[in-house]
């Protein structure tokens, strides 16, 4: 699905992210995990466009998409929940769903699509002509991946979607990545709760400041002694 | 003297120069909301607007409406240009540079205009209709085209940004122009779209602003750009309904500093845009970010 080879991002003097290589196959969920500034969100970025990379090769679905622009990838069949949500504070829920649906022609899809996600998300429909930004955090996530949903993505790019949200959310936002998996969509996760995100994950590559070095199996990294000591707290 | 009929009549005559203010604010405050520059060509293109027009009645013969139209679409296409070649290239560079290239462009304008026409005003040819009476009260015809148009636009416009597919891609734009671009939105066409529609905002503005005067220069632009930034300021800027407001309250505070207060005190006219930009300050200071605006942090 996804093809990532010798990725270079640099900020300025500042070399981001070195030689990234990986690869994330039709129907898995794949999780980066890493420190902060390890370079996971810059990697999510470089893939969607939002920043550009230096050198090296991005494909999807067998097409290359390293120099293309954000917008352009949608159509492609690609999604991206940013990191800290953004969604669009001053329109309401149900604006912000159809915004999600930008690409999609038929009306009678995105309604439809729509009902779907309220079927989902139970408390989006109770405010759906509420201000995105008046809502919770935890709402507000689940409004952002609703939205990305929305345009059908075969892959869904997700930045730290637990991120500042009460345990209890963390679970639900967890099943509810393994349901969008389950229904097909493939997913790539970025995640600090390391513990969490190898428990969902087929694969899983760990980054450190800017470098993968290690990858495994979800469950193989869980009892891998160096992933333990580094970012399971144990 | 009958006071009360004086003061009717100057804020009829505010409201006929506020919605020029506002048809004009717009255009600055729609192309600040996504590309936070201020398009101090902006001005001009009301000028330019006018120009066209003026052209297009005194060489073609062609009726006043139509001049409008074609004036409007050739402010749209001006207006895309120039954010295409002036300010595209500067998107990312510090927000001073676009600034400062907005006030070359606005020098070019003037001085293209200038070499093409002359310095010195032309007269426009406005409807030679009879005011109205109502009762004491007289109302000119161009006065309630102007206002009955500005209203009619202001709408469209506000029905367009709320509700059509297009307007919420801008809305969504202005708001975090990254995330936009996660939903499969060309931020560049917004962006285009924006001094389109601002821009041919501008051009009715200048046509409608030559039209009461009546007559056309290239430097006519400047006052009244000057003013109408100011209203999107008074409203707050990047808010729609802020630039409407803004642009009338400031042509009914102008209108009645200048043609009622003067009957008390002669010199009021004089410091006509003094008053303006004293109560600019005094809102500014009470309420930095205008009278609707929300005062909201800078993002981190």
């Amino acid at each position: 699905m996804l093809k990532v080879e010798k990725l270079n991002v640099y900020y300025g003097n500042i070399h981001a992210l070195k030689e990234i290589s990986f690869e994330v196959q039709k129907g898995e969920i794949v999780t980066l995990i890493g420190a902060n500034g390890a370079g996971k969100t810059s990697t999510l970025q470089a893939i969607s466009g939002m920043i550009k990379a230096s050198s090296g090769a991005i494909t999807l679905k067998g097409k290359p998409i390293t120099y293309e622009e954000a917008h352009k990838l949608v159509p492609l069949g690609m999604a991206h929940v940013p990191e800290g949500r953004r969604v669009f504070a001053q329109m309401s829920v149900e604006e912000n769903l159809e915004l999600g649906a930008y690409t999609i022609k038929d009306k009678k899809q995105i309604a439809s699509d729509i009902e779907k996600m309220y079927k989902r998300f139970p408390r989006l429909k109770e405010r759906r002509k509420q201000l995105a930004g008046t809502m919770s955090g935890g709402e507000q996530q689940m409004l952002a991946m609703a939205r990305a949903l929305m345009s059908r993505p075969e892959m869904i790019l997700m930045d730290e979607p637990s991120m500042g949200l009460a345990p209890i959310l963390v679970q639900e936002i967890f099943e509810i990545i393994k349901e969008i998996n389950a229904d097909g969509t493939t997913v790539l996760l970025v995640e600090q709760n390391a513990n969490r995100a190898l428990q969902i994950a087929h694969r899983a590559y760990v980054l450190e400041t800017g470098e993968i070095v290690l990858s495994g199996e979800g469950k193989d990294l869980l009892s891998n002694e160096q992933v333990k000591k580094a970012y399971l707290g144990a | 003297m009958d006071y009360g009929i004086l003061l009717m009549q100057q804020i009829l005559n505010g409201l006929h120069i506020g919605s020029i203010y506002a048809l004009i604010a717009l255009g600055y405050t729609m192309v600040y909301g996504i590309v936070k520059l201020i398009n101090f060509a902006h001005g001009d293109i009301m000028m330019v607007g006018a120009y066209i027009a003026f052209m297009m009645i005194t060489a073609f013969n062609l009726p006043l409406p139509i001049a409008i139209i074609i004036s409007m679409a050739s402010c749209a296409l001006i207006g895309m240009g120039i954010e295409k070649v002036a300010y595209k290239p500067l998107r990312n560079a510090p927000r001073m540079w676009a600034l400062i290239t907005a006030i070359g462009v606005s020098f070019f304008l003037e001085t293209l205009f200038t070499i093409l026409f002359g310095a010195s005003s032309k007269p426009f040819p406005t409807l030679s209709l009879a005011p109205i009476q109502i009762g004491a009260l007289q109302i000119s015809q161009i006065m309630m085209i102007s206002i009955g148009l500005s209203v009619f636009l202001m709408i469209a416009l506000e029905l367009f940004i709320k509700e059509t597919k297009l307007g919420k891609a801008m809305r969504a734009a202005s708001e975090d122009a990254k995330a936009a671009a996660l939903m499969g939105i060309s931020v560049n066409k917004t962006i285009s779209i924006a001094f389109a529609i601002g821009s041919a905002l501008g051009a009715i503005g200048g046509i409608l602003f030559a039209m009461a005067y009546p007559q056309i220069k290239p430097l006519m632009g400047v006052m009244p750009g000057l003013k109408a930034f100011i209203a999107a300021v008074l409203g707050g800027i990047g808010i729609l309904p802020g630039a409407m407001l803004g642009g009338f309250l400031l042509g009914i505070i102008e209108s009645i500093t200048k043609g009622f207060l003067s009957a008390f005190w002669p010199d009021a006219s004089l410091w006509a845009d003094a008053i303006l930009f004293l109560i600019l300050i005094l809102v500014l200071l009470l309420k930095p970010a205008g009278i609707l605006g929300k005062n909201v942090r800078e993002k981190v």
